[in-house]
């Protein structure tokens, strides 16, 4: 039981996010002497949101919204969670760079056109024509909005 | 099968990583200066193809910059660095072994094979999880990776990747130039290129005592010819390091993968001014900021140093040589430290001993060196050592200015706000290291 502790410290610790801090487990199954505390077979490392949000560390970046676009699910100062190794799908929210802008909206493609469509209905999509360049630079997994 | 070796670059690093953050710069002509926005240190293609060369002072290429429209930038070391970790981390998880061998450049091991599938598929993944660009040369010794590598930027049309491992190494190690081959420093080169050997070269040595002039022709211009030098030649002329360097060229590995960090000999830190300086004053506050950093990077790496140079000098550029001088004072510390309030009392010290009056300084640093593991701190009895306390105290510092920001606690000696830090007119953010500082995307 103590070596699969062990694996779960590991765990934890690798998967430390793009400029975050993952929490470091206390070492919890040393026991001096004495008999064994009965919860040392139910130890768990903490909750690591880094572990919940982030999957591929190497490929993640967290950027901010300018702007109410995207107002539904995404405001005016959240931060996103974007990551790079994802293939963008439709549906997806993506940021992308639009005549040298970078811009947050979602990706639909409709009979074989693409759209970069704003979630806030006062914002017209943009369409993406021969003419125009599109990189999609990430794709967003999450997008976290402070409360307070 | 034999060991390959892969030689992993980014492509005009600098610039590659302000571009991943600001991708409609790709196809722009872009630079990044030095410390202090002083010289061009990276360009990308299009720059180079203007005609802006390494190192141009700034100021020089400004016309050019300015005709052009050329993106500048101040150099980010932050970024970079954690651009250069996320390449590393990536690359690592294809490879069975890798070398950390600059800020933007990799030795690996590949495993037999699948070296060339692995190799683009590295490139690929590394440009979409970094956006960083890189090229591979794949050999079977690190020289022959790294004139693949050369070839593989040189030559987009070979897609990033070279690989000389094969028969055919030899038709790309003829047009290669010598002078390129890494460990072919420009002093080697030109005697290679030269036509004589160096006793010929000195006709009254041979005529002084009688003998015929002996003209061998040299005229070594490729990598292909170095290659089939004779050994004896070699070891006499470029001593034992050429011959191996030689025979890394003809496949046979004598630098094998250093996966281990090197312990460091000595540690710099300097650092021109961005204005004239004259007086001792303002000279000990740059030497103490230098001393503090120091300090830093010894604790980072667990080491301790026990001799330390103080250095200053003016511009090299004067015109006048009345107003040149360049002096440095060197002691032996007591014994090994990385005590910052110890090195800053060495460094200010010194600086008394290596300081004359009536000149306009340019640059100051220190230099640490005699450099030795925590672990391996001698104890002297008599002057004592750095103690737990003080240990704990540096300990304390550094973990209070990691997370509030350099110098936010500092020795008196290091003064206020005087604008020691770098002149950086056109810092980009430090995107993925300050929650600050990320990417803004616009949602308008």
């Amino acid at each position: 039981m103590g070596a699969s502790v062990h694996r779960l410290v590991v765990a934890a610790v690798s998967t430390v996010g793009a400029g975050g801090h993952a929490p470091v487990p206390a070492y919890l199954c040393c026991v001096p002497a004495g008999f064994p505390s009965p919860a040392g077979d139910y130890v768990e490392s903490e909750i690591d949101l880094n572990e919940w949000l982030i999957t591929n560390r190497l490929a993640t970046y967290i950027v901010r919204v300018e702007g109410d676009s995207m107002a539904g699910e995404i405001h005016p100062g959240d931060r996103l969670i974007v990551d790079r190794s994802l293939e963008p799908r439709h549906g997806d929210v993506v940021v992308a760079c639009v005549n040298g802008e970078m811009t947050v909206k979602r990706l639909t493609v409709e009979d074989g056109k693409v759209l970069l469509a704003a979630d806030n209905p006062a914002y017209p999509p943009i369409e993406v024509n021969g003419e125009q360049e599109l990189i999609i630079w990430g794709v967003v997994t999450n997008s976290i909005h402070r409360l307070r | 099968m034999r060991e390959l070796f892969g030689l992993i670059d980014a492509d005009s690093f600098y610039v590659s990583c302000e571009r991943a953050f600001q991708p409609a710069l790709e196809g722009k002509p872009v630079v990044v200066l030095s410390n202090n926005d002083g010289n061009i240190v990276a360009r990308s293609r299009e720059s180079k193809a203007l005609g802006i060369t390494m190192g141009m002072p700034f100021f020089k290429a400004k016309p050019i910059i300015e005709k052009h429209n050329v993106t500048w930038f101040s150099s980010n070391y932050t970024l970079y660095g954690s651009l250069s970790r996320r390449v590393f981390d990536t690359i690592d998880r294809f490879v069975p072994a890798l070398e950390h061998y600059s800020i933007d450049e990799a030795f690996v091991h590949f495993d037999p094979g699948r070296h060339e599938e692995d190799a683009h598929e590295i490139r690929q993944t590394v440009r979409q999880w970094t956006g960083i660009p890189v090229s591979v040369g794949i050999g079977p010794t690190k020289v022959l990776a790294k004139i693949a590598s050369a070839i593989a930027k040189k030559h987009p049309e070979y897609g990033g990747v070279v690989d000389l491992s094969g028969d055919d190494a030899d038709s790309y190690l003829k047009d290669f130039d010598v002078s390129d081959v890494w460990g072919i420093g420009p002093r080697y080169s030109q005697f290679l290129k030269s036509e004589d050997e160096p006793d010929a070269a000195q006709p009254d040595l041979w005529e002084g005592a009688g003998l015929p002039r002996i003209r061998r022709k040299l005229k070594i211009e490729t990598a292909l010819e170095l290659k089939n030098c004779p050994d004896a030649w070699v070891r006499k002329h470029l001593t034992i390091k050429g011959l191996r360097l030689v025979w890394e060229l003809r496949g046979i590995s004598c630098l094998p993968l250093e996966v281990f960090e090197q312990p460091r000999k000595g540690i710099c830190c300097s650092r021109s001014f961005g204005r004239p300086v004259t007086t001792i004053e303002e000279l000990g506050e740059a030497v103490a900021m230098h001393a503090v950093r120091g300090g830093e990077k010894l604790r980072r790496q667990r080491l301790a140093a026990s001799h330390m140079t103080v250095f200053i000098s003016t511009s090299r550029f004067r015109q006048n040589p009345d107003e040149i001088y360049s002096g440095g004072a060197s002691w032996r510390l007591p014994y090994p430290t990385s005590y910052t309030p110890a090195l800053v009392a060495a460094a200010q010290a010194l600086l008394k001993r290596a300081y004359k009056p009536g000149f306009v300084y340019h640059k100051a640093g220190i230099f640490l060196s005699d450099i030795v593991a925590d672990s391996e701190r001698q104890q002297n009895v008599f002057a004592g050592i750095d103690d737990e306390r003080r240990l704990r105290l540096m300990d304390a510092v550094d973990r209070i200015n990691r997370r509030h920001g350099r110098h936010t606690m500092r020795p008196l000696a290091v003064g206020g706000a005087r604008g020691w830090e770098m002149r950086r007119e056109n810092l980009s953010p430090r995107y993925t290291t300050r929650l600050g500082e990320v990417l803004k995307v616009r949602a308008c």
